[in-house]
């Protein structure tokens, strides 16, 4: 028994690592049906859900219980293996490469060399989940979206690579963990070195991750809904898993590509006045940011519509202040710093991509393929060419690392300004 | 090391298997999906081999890319007859032969080279860092056949655009 | 440690079926297919020589045959689109306007 649990222990805390990470992606999914809608509604000047909980806060539940109940249909002639596997092929490619991706300093995440190429990989091969939907379907409109959606996809895949080359000029390791300790040892993160790439990047994960003002292959108003048109109950609640998980995960790549991972802002600088380091409040926001949560919560508590919303506040207030206490415990705020810095630069991704949905017209398919061809990929290649330029001004001449990346960059925003300004014959761009 | 050889078998018995499938299956798009397997499971050997950076570029351009090719293609092709055809041609007897011959060559090859099997393997550090002997390698000495490859590269992304081109 | 001369047998073993399936298949899109196999095949080999080896030309190698695995895919299938508009067909038996 003792040999067994020993040759157990290597792959045991790796599980639970994997378990604990399906589990918060799943409940990040989850949220981000209360989220997104209530955040879309402000910016619509409306409420948004407000019925099933107090300010809507059980909608989640209530989405997923209808989810899961709903009627299973297959259409008539489709290919029915395919046809029930295609959303498993999009849920698996969207949570593996979580396993690459570490997030705090002390995390057990296995430190993979070619940990950025597989992260990659294995999320491009969430267009097979796409294609193989679409077809299976038997139905035209499934078809045409999922042709669609592949050549949007295949095509910002390509600036997406070149986007996080620039990010690997600076950090000069495929491993994740040696790229935020880059940022660390430089002291500054990269997206203030290379803007161009880290805005590239952006769109493209946009445009990945069919997210407006990309989403043609899936808007309601277009192909009905797109490659997922004849998926409904749980394979329909397995595609919506997967494209939130496939925001998250471009979020925590571009967290830890350009916005230094899980590093404090601002980590290795003081401001000391009167021989107290300002900069150094900063331990404290999470006890903050769970502290409002909690204050929110109760405040609301008196002017709740019922018996049973008032129930659902006192429920999430304990919770929320059950963590706020949790942190003031000694030692735990030190242990917890590099995820909640890491969790929270990626929620702020989150919120960016539901502000542009409420904000962008959507692109019409050819002005999308237009923007990813003329103008996404060339200035990605100007970008990583005037980025090794000044790697190596930098490295040979001793210039001055900022300055000579710098200069690259408005050399980089100068070209995109022309190519920006280019109309095609005979058409507006 | 029992570890590595259960690996091998299970990858390679996948290989196979998938293999078969694919050269067997009337609908295109059910080969198309079975060498998505193969080429997967040729990705875990490369794993194996410690040849980390050859598996991410296996998975990056040919299933990421060769194959999404491939799916497309199919699916602009929209054949619903050829589910219906005959999937195998006239001359199958011929390809058994062939392919006979070419495995007798083979076991004839292996066993007249079967001393080179006795050099011992080398340790799992020979090859790493791996990308970064792999950069080197391709940068400095083999420059010439990178440039060559890259020119390859344009010419077939010119000429395939120009063939599937709207007259 | 799994000795090199396995790996050889499973490249020899997907060699064999890619070869059958070029010959036999009346399918373009497959016998294309069965030449991806046949390429990946000949990567096993490289690479199982080059960790035995010790040397990384053979993973050198390797890529330069998925580059050009990758460029020939995309012109065969160009072709066959090219093909296929003109003959609505993609059987192999009926691509025959160069037979005598």
């Amino acid at each position: 028994m003792a040999e067994l649990i020993d040759a157990l222990q290597p792959y045991l805390i790796p599980t639970l690592r994997v378990v604990i990470a399906f589990l918060v992606l799943s409940l990040i999914a989850a949220a981000m049906i209360w989220i997104e809608r209530k955040v879309l509604a402000h910016l619509q000047v409306r409420l948004g859900p407000m019925r099933v909980g107090p300010h809507g806060l059980l909608q989640p539940i209530a989405d997923t219980l209808k989810l899961l109940l709903k009627e299973d249909i297959v259409p008539a002639e489709a290919d029915r293996f395919i046809f029930l596997y295609a959303p498993v092929i999009s849920v698996i490619a969207a949570l593996t490469p979580f396993a690459f991706i570490p997030f705090a300093a002390n995390d057990r995440a296995p430190d993979v060399n070619v940990a950025l190429l597989f992260i990659v990989g294995v999320s491009s091969l969430g267009i097979f989940g796409t294609i193989l939907g679409g077809w299976a379907s038997n139905s035209h409109y499934p078809l045409m979206g999922a042709l669609r959606s592949t050549a949007q996809l295949v095509s910002y895949e390509v600036a997406l690579g070149f986007a996080l080359v620039s990010a690997l000029l600076l950090g000069g390791t495929l491993s994740m963990r040696g790229i935020v300790e880059k940022q660390a040892e430089f002291g500054v993160w990269f997206v203030f070195l290379q803007p161009v790439a880290f805005f590239i990047l952006f769109v493209a994960a946009l445009a990945e991750t069919n997210r407006n003002p990309f989403d043609l292959p899936e808007a309601e108003s277009e192909l009905v809904a797109g490659f997922h048109t004849e998926y409904s109950g749980f394979r329909f609640a397995l595609f919506f898993m997967a494209e939130y998980s496939a925001m998250v995960l471009v979020s925590a790549i571009a967290t830890t590509l350009f916005l230094g991972g899980w590093l404090r802002p601002f980590a290795n600088t003081e401001v000391v006045i009167q021989g107290f380091d300002v900069l150094s409040l900063l331990d404290w926001m999470p006890v903050a940011v769970f502290g409002v949560i909690t204050l929110w919560l109760l405040k609301e508590i008196p002017g709740a519509d019922s018996n049973t919303h008032r129930l659902a506040l006192l429920v999430f207030a304990v919770v929320f202040g059950g963590v706020t206490a949790a942190l003031l415990l000694p030692g735990v705020l030190p242990a917890v710093q590099g995820v909640f810095w890491f969790l929270f630069k990626v929620f702020i991704f989150l919120f960016c991509f539901i502000w542009f949905r409420g904000t962008f017209p959507r692109y019409r398919f050819d002005q999308l393929m237009r923007l990813g061809w003329h103008f996404m990929i060339p200035v990605a290649i100007v970008n990583v060419i005037f980025c090794g330029i000044g790697l190596l001004l930098w490295q040979q001449w001793d210039w001055n690392l900022a300055g000579a990346l710098w200069v690259g960059n408005l050399a980089t925003l100068l070209v995109a300004l022309l190519l920006a300004g280019r109309t095609p014959a005979g058409q507006a761009a | 090391m029992m570890f590595y050889q259960v690996t091998f078998y299970v990858l390679a018995a996948i290989a196979v298997v998938s293999a078969l499938l694919v050269i067997t299956r009337r609908n295109p798009v059910h080969s198309a999906i079975f060498l998505i397997v193969t080429l997967l499971s040729v990705a875990g050997l490369y794993l194996q081999l410690q040849a980390e950076f050859l598996a991410a570029v296996q998975i990056i351009l040919y299933i990421g890319g060769v194959m999404v090719l491939f799916l497309f293609v199919i699916l602009l092709v929209n054949l619903e007859v050829t589910v219906r055809q005959e999937p195998f041609n006239r001359m199958w007897w011929i390809a058994g032969v062939a392919a006979l011959v070419l495995l007798a060559e083979l076991a004839i090859t292996y066993y007249l080279g079967r001393q080179a099997f006795a050099t011992p393997v080398v340790s799992a550090a020979a090859l790493q860092p791996n990308t970064e002997l792999i950069g080197r390698t391709l940068y400095q000495t083999y420059m010439l056949p990178f440039e060559m490859a890259s020119l390859l590269l344009l010419v077939a992304m010119v000429g395939a655009v120009i063939m599937a081109r709207r007259r | 440690m799994v000795p090199t001369s396995h790996y050889l047998f499973l490249s020899a073993a997907l060699l064999t079926i890619g070869v059958i399936g070029v010959l036999t298949r009346r399918n373009l899109i497959v016998v294309l297919m069965s030449i991806e196999l046949i390429l990946n095949a000949v990567n096993i080999n490289l690479i199982a020589f080059a960790r035995q080896l010790a040397s990384v030309e053979g993973h050198v190698f390797a890529i330069f045959v998925i580059t050009v695995a990758a460029a020939e895919a995309a012109v065969g299938l160009g072709i066959l689109i090219a093909f296929f508009r003109n003959r609505e067909t993609v059987n192999t038996d009926e691509i025959d306007l160069l037979k005598w």
